[in-house]
């Protein structure tokens, strides 16, 4: 059964993230939304453990949130996919089940 | 009325809670009081200050312009730590250019904005009169 794991909050704030590599199965998706969408940030504390995930994982981030946020597209890891609002709900049907990490 | 120290400790991302633009609100009021007002951004705090904030995709308001205006209000005393910025991967080029105009040097405008080590910023909390946390 694949999840769609969700993560809404900064890996600097909470240990939502961190919780979800370590539960998640290696077909499963993470998609990145609100406060979530710091973790794409290179160069950054949290970048190495993102990095590695990509190796499993397909990982997603949410443009409107990345926007809101002032993130530089530029400033991205490379290898995670940018999804708008339809991209969200076509991943929640391209999966069997989502996961959301409060 | 004594003039006393304020500082507000902001820690908190702007747009997952309401703790971030509910501060600036109280900034503004207590500066419009003419107290002697400081802002400090540690944490996950820094990323209000980022640059280029665009909110049309989320259906919020987009508070980030109001930081522009803290200059008017003689706040010029905002300090950012820099360990803070460093574990985000951020340095001060992401965040967005705050000023004010100095009345002691003929109105010369100076940077707000002081990247400030976690040392530097401990003596500044020490120095307040009121510390009021975000």
């Amino acid at each position: 059964m694949s999840v769609l794991h969700i993560i809404n909050k900064s890996p600097y704030d909470r240990s939502s993230l961190d919780t979800c590599l370590r539960l998640a199965q290696p077909d499963s998706a993470i998609l990145l939304i609100e406060d979530g969408i710091y973790a794409v940030q290179k160069n950054a504390a949290a970048a190495q453990k993102v990095e590695q995930a990509l190796a499993n994982h397909q990982i997603y981030a949410l443009q409107p949130d990345l926007e809101a946020r002032g993130i530089n597209p530029d400033n991205m890891i490379d290898g995670i996919a940018l999804v708008d609002y339809d991209g969200f709900v076509k991943l929640t049907t391209d999966y069997d089940k989502s996961q959301s990490w409060l | 009325m004594a003039t006393k120290k304020f500082l507000y400790v902001n820690r908190t991302a702007p747009h997952g809670s309401i703790y971030a633009q509910e501060s600036l609100e109280v900034v503004l009021i207590a500066a419009a009081f003419e107290q002697d007002v400081s802002l400090a951004f540690i944490d996950d705090g820094v990323y209000q200050l980022m640059q280029n904030q665009d909110t049309s995709g989320i259906g919020s308001k987009n508070f980030s312009p109001t930081y522009k205006a803290l200059g008017d209000y003689d706040v010029s005393k905002i300090y950012v730590e820099q360990e803070s910025l460093e574990l985000r991967g951020l340095g001060k080029d992401d965040l967005m250019p705050l000023t004010y105009e100095d009345e002691d040097d003929d109105w010369a405008e100076k940077d707000s904005i002081h990247v400030v080590s976690s040392k530097e910023l401990a003596e500044i909390i020490d120095q307040q009169d009121v510390i009021l946390n975000f």
